[in-house]
């Protein structure tokens, strides 16, 4: 896509992009450049001098348990708060969307998680769920289930999962709600006159059509549990018990930060933009049509 | 299509017993989706002694001014209207600055041939593909190295190096129709003239879409502040709502944490819900 009309010149347009350029470079391109620079050193322990060790940080790595269980909890954890947030999203934008009256005050109060900041989610869910005070474990205890995240890593993983799918179903139901909307009505009217019922109809006629929807929102989501959650699980379980909730995000922080282990934390970060890298490219090769940049 | 539904004997349309079930699902719904705001905000308005005794209650009780004004003057490390201030500062920094370098340069790559184009695109096409939090040790190195830890500049520079708002503009004017900047040409317009006097004007609508959620994005950021501010005096409020937790064993002040947490989440709120049509079409656009 180009214009067929554009203006003279090229100090001015130079000028133009040197803002952006300027921050990119300083804050996007140099640092990234000393995470893959970085990521072939091991400093020592005072950071006077480091040594080349060429692939040597990625082969620790991954010869390391602890990352390996990382990735795992991480595609576990980007699993379960895409279906989460998905499937109740799916179910509210199907029901809002067979209402004439009141479907936009429902979505006026469905929007409201989404402007909740992970963080606050997080401590929003964990006062919930305190072992001390809070309300549902405590009627949990009266059920004779005795709740404790800090302990049980199932439960810790459950927790960080709904907490972080909260606020997406919002988000998720505002863009169902969208397709749905877009479904013609004569193709379901006339499915309806050939006698199927409502979720056959649900099932053969309008999940295929709003499958670009459910598609992006798939890749958004996995995008969001990998990189945007990094706030629940601090709040929550600081990435505990023991690494059960440790995804991947946050073992780049508490390695680099916490735990001073900058090749390592180096090297974590390239592996990540390596993700990033490929979840873009499959966004954009199966979602093209739909990418108007 | 709205017409079509609500025709009276349409097919697929749900009456009766039907429509009620939906009503009634809709607000279990919501209700469920609700119910962590308004513990939160139950919370808010009753005494520690009313929380740490389970189960709490479930309506609002009458420590609403205490609790709010005990958070507001004196929070716990700091007092939580400062860090309202920095937040607002924050969000509205990083909504305003990357509003305007992204102008600016979509405005240059669409309307202008220059050397060095087509890198430059691919180079912010690049920056679209790397969140903040995979390069926080090496950013927050070239941020120290500038002294810009717990200060204002430090907390919004490195936020507003990503692409998004550039290529959402840069397809917004390339919708701009041709003739007009062909009419400005032979008028003798100079180009910024053009820029401020048409395409400023027609993007205004976009401008507010994307206003709305850069003003979220950057309010709701966590880690970023998280290392940058150890002077609890420039904390945001996202990020120092963990700072008020105790470590260690001790209870923490549930009333003035969830008061907390309900200051930090009005503000975005009121945002997405007043500006809602505004939210959703900046949503829907910026994410296709």
């Amino acid at each position: 896509m180009e214009k067929r009309v554009t203006f003279k010149g090229w100090l001015l347009p130079l000028l133009l992009v040197f803002p952006q350029l300027l921050i990119s470079a300083v804050f996007f391109f140099y640092p990234a450049g000393q995470a893959i620079w970085q990521s072939l050193f091991i400093p020592d322990p005072f950071g006077l001098s480091s040594q080349f060790v060429g692939l040597g940080n990625f082969e620790y790595l991954f010869g390391d348990r602890y990352y390996r269980a990382s990735f795992f909890t991480t595609a576990l954890f980007s699993i379960l708060v895409t279906l989460v947030s998905l499937i109740p999203a799916l179910l509210l934008a199907v029901i809002a969307d067979r209402l004439i009256k009141g479907a936009t005050t429902y979505r006026t109060l469905l929007i409201w998680p989404y402007a909740v900041a992970p963080a606050i989610a997080g401590v929003l869910w964990l006062f919930m769920f305190n072992t001390r005070v809070g309300v549902v474990s405590w009627y949990l205890g009266q059920l004779g289930y005795d709740w404790n995240h800090v302990l049980n890593d199932n439960e810790a993983m459950g927790l960080v999962v709904v907490a972080s799918a909260w606020g997406r179903i919002s988000y998720n139901f505002l863009f169902f709600y969208a397709a749905l909307q877009a479904v013609p009505k004569s193709v379901v009217e006339a499915a309806a006159i050939d006698g199927a019922r409502f979720w056959r109809r649900f099932f053969s006629i309008v999940l295929p059509l709003i499958s670009p929807t459910t598609f992006f929102l798939l890749v958004v989501n996995i995008v969001y549990a990998f990189f945007e959650t990094f706030g629940v699980i601090h709040t929550i379980t600081s990435g505990g018990p023991q690494q059960a909730t440790t995804i991947l995000v946050y073992k780049v922080f508490s390695d680099g930060f916490v735990g001073q282990d900058l090749g390592s934390s180096a090297a974590q970060s390239v592996v990540l933009l390596v993700v990033v890298g490929l979840m873009t490219v499959i966004q954009f090769k199966y979602l093209e049509k739909r990418v108007h940049y | 299509m709205d017409a079509h539904k609500a025709l009276p004997d349409g097919m697929v349309e749900k009456r009766g017993r039907s429509l009620w079930l939906s009503h009634l699902f809709m607000i279990i719904g919501v209700v469920i989706v609700f119910f962590p705001i308004w513990l939160a905000f139950v919370a808010s308005t009753v005494t520690q002694a009313e929380i740490v005794k389970p189960p709490m209650p479930i309506v609002p009780g009458n420590q609403f001014y205490e609790n709010y004004s005990r958070a507001l003057n004196a929070g716990i490390n700091v007092p939580v209207a400062t860090m309202l201030v920095n937040s607002l500062i924050m969000a509205i920094g990083i909504a305003v600055g990357k509003i305007i370098i992204s102008l600016l340069s979509a405005f240059a790559i669409v309307y202008f041939r220059f050397p060095g184009r087509t890198v430059f695109f691919w180079m912010i096409f690049l920056t679209l593909m790397l969140p903040v939090e995979v390069r926080i040790v090496p950013t927050y190195e070239v941020v120290a190295g500038f002294g810009m830890l717990n200060s204002y500049s430090g907390l919004i520079f490195p936020l507003i190096a990503s692409a998004t708002a550039t290529f959402l503009f840069r397809q917004f004017f390339m919708t701009i129709p041709d003739e007009l900047a062909e009419a400005a040409r032979v008028d003798g317009a100079r180009p910024m003239q053009f820029f401020v006097d048409i395409v400023l004007p027609m993007s205004r609508t976009n401008i507010a879409a994307l206003f709305v959620i850069l003003f979220i994005y950057g309010w709701n950021q966590y880690l970023w502040p998280l290392l940058i501010t150890t002077d609890s005096s420039m904390n945001t409020i996202v990020m120092g709502i963990k700072q008020m937790f105790p470590s260690g064993d001790d209870t923490a002040d549930w009333p003035v944490i969830m008061a907390t947490s309900i200051l930090a989440m009005i503000p975005p709120v009121v945002v997405v819900v007043s500006m809602q049509k505004l939210f959703i079409r900046g949503l829907l656009d910026s994410e296709k």
